[in-house]
């Protein structure tokens, strides 16, 4: 199947989280509580079956594991014990390193620079973090309607706050980087 | 290393006090400052030090394990190893989404070798186990209702609130080990303590939105709204939570609530740390309540209750 990644996006999932996705047996427990389910074409228990059955892509594709809020209600539920949170972080882990188109740009721009304030300041600046986001995402007039109040309640802070030795913070995503490149 | 003290006038407890090493994370740093605020007010009041983890770095919240497993892991196993390092034995996460990154990381790497290995790689030194990590719920248990409630100087009769713990303080039970995941009572009986009534409502565990707050901001508002709905139908007169995403999801976008679904009763939003503040006796502005986008004060104005003198 063309769709199939080499190896399977199963097997690589099963590699990495421990857990291989065929443990599921499609019963839907988890759609039925996903709070995102609403939102999205694709229930969780599908984007689970795209892999089972070798539709690797289209599970990278599908907008499902990157709106997924991480509330953790399907991985609570699950009668199989199957973590499905962890299986979505790992579909959106995957999707990022292959080089396919993917989906909720916005959404991926946000973790983005989220973690790029992370690695800046070792703490995460909200000012810095809207900026960055707005420039990457297009998306200006975010929230623009509740900046004033924040910034009279002091809720808005204008200089982020540091780790001590930013460099370390540094130096400990790149060895993050190289551990998983190994 | 920096030490809060109270500023409340007298002592209430006599007990040994217990030094609790304190990661606030981020949010409690801006948006939540409030939340940092309250806590810090009422600690002496209940016999508590607590002491910034010097040093301590983002947990990386709903952002790295988006990204990456051992980033998501690695970024709260540094906290935890500085905390076992200035000595503590453990450590309050005021942030329910702080709680669950340290809770899930502490767990990753004490049962699976191979993600302990990588862990050490990257912080180059050996994971420190042992720090046990505590929530804002567990912190109060840990002191006692019974505490609590002796010290209660303006009860809280008259009043009806709805917990919210929302998703990360609960689930996954075998990773946070804390209350019934379906169905939570715990932070009811803080709330009771203070001699407020709790309501009985459907939502008290379903998601906000989190973190799509700033991308998806449409699937905040339905969410959010959802369960705001629910508290006002259940007869409360405020919503108690102990998270910082949900607090500004539920508390800041009421008003955009307002132009997407038509109007609707505000509904006041507070942390737990401000209503057992005060409970205690503390004025609403020591405590933060001030800062809030829906203001409190008309609910809290239901309080009935006679102060108790010191």
């Amino acid at each position: 199947m063309s769709d199939t990644l080499h190896p399977s996006l199963a097997d690589r999932i099963a590699r990495l989280t421990g857990q291989h996705p065929f443990l599921c047996y499609q019963c839907g427990k988890c759609s039925a509580g996903c709070p995102v389910r609403a939102f999205t074409e694709l229930a969780p228990n599908r984007v689970v079956r795209l892999v089972q059955l070798g539709f690797d892509k289209e599970a990278l594709q599908a907008p499902s594991a990157w709106l997924c809020a991480g509330c953790m209600t399907c991985t609570t539920r699950c009668p199989k014990g199957f973590d499905l949170a962890g299986f979505m972080d790992c579909v959106r882990q995957i999707g990022r390193q292959e080089n396919v188109p993917l989906p909720e740009k916005k959404i991926r721009r946000f973790h983005e620079a989220f973690l790029r304030q992370v690695e800046r300041f070792g703490r995460a600046f909200e000012l810095g973090l809207v900026a960055e986001y707005k420039m990457a995402s297009g998306d200006l007039m975010q929230d623009v309607d509740m900046a004033p109040a924040m910034v009279l309640k002091g809720k808005l802070g204008f200089f982020p706050h540091r780790v001590n030795n930013p460099a370390a913070i540094r130096r400990l995503f790149q060895r993050v980087a190289e551990a998983e490149r190994k | 290393m920096t030490t809060y003290q109270d500023d409340h006038p007298q002592p209430l407890m006599k007990h040994p006090t217990m030094t609790i090493g304190y990661y606030p994370g981020c949010s409690l740093k801006g948006t939540a400052k409030e939340y940092d605020r309250s806590l810090r007010a009422i600690l002496g009041a209940l016999g508590v030090e607590l002491r910034e983890i010097e040093d301590w770095n983002c947990c990386g919240a709903s952002s790295a394990h988006a990204v990456s497993r051992l980033l998501a892991t690695a970024l709260p196993a540094r906290n935890i190893n500085l905390a076992a390092a200035q000595n503590y034995g453990e450590i309050l996460a005021p942030c329910a989404a702080c709680y669950n990154r340290l809770v899930a990381a502490k767990r990753e790497i004490e049962q699976h070798a191979a993600v302990r290995q990588s862990v050490e790689y990257v912080l180059e030194e050996p994971f420190r186990p042992g720090v046990e990590i505590r929530n804002l719920i567990e912190f109060f248990e840990r002191i006692g209702t019974e505490t609590i409630a002796a010290a209660v100087r303006r009860p809280l009769q008259g009043l009806s609130a709805a917990c919210y713990y929302g998703c990360l303080l609960v689930r996954p039970p075998e990773i946070t080990r804390f209350d019934d995941a379906e169905t939570p009572s715990s932070m009811e009986r803080i709330v009771q303590a203070t001699g407020a009534k709790t309501v009985e409502w459907r939502f008290k565990t379903e998601c906000c939105g989190a973190a799509h707050s700033i991308a998806r901001k449409d699937i905040v508002l339905d969410l959010s709204r959802q369960i705001l709905d629910d508290a006002r139908a259940s007869g409360a007169d405020l919503i108690v939570v102990a998270c910082p995403m949900c607090h500004s999801n539920l508390d800041m976008r009421q008003a955009s609530m307002r132009v997407r679904n038509g109007g609707r009763r505000s509904v006041p939003v507070v942390y737990l740390s401000e209503l057992v503040g005060y409970a205690l006796g503390f004025d609403a502005r020591t405590l933060g309540l001030d800062l809030h986008f829906i203001d409190p004060a008309p609910a809290l104005a239901k309080v009935q209750g006679k102060e108790v003198p010191a």
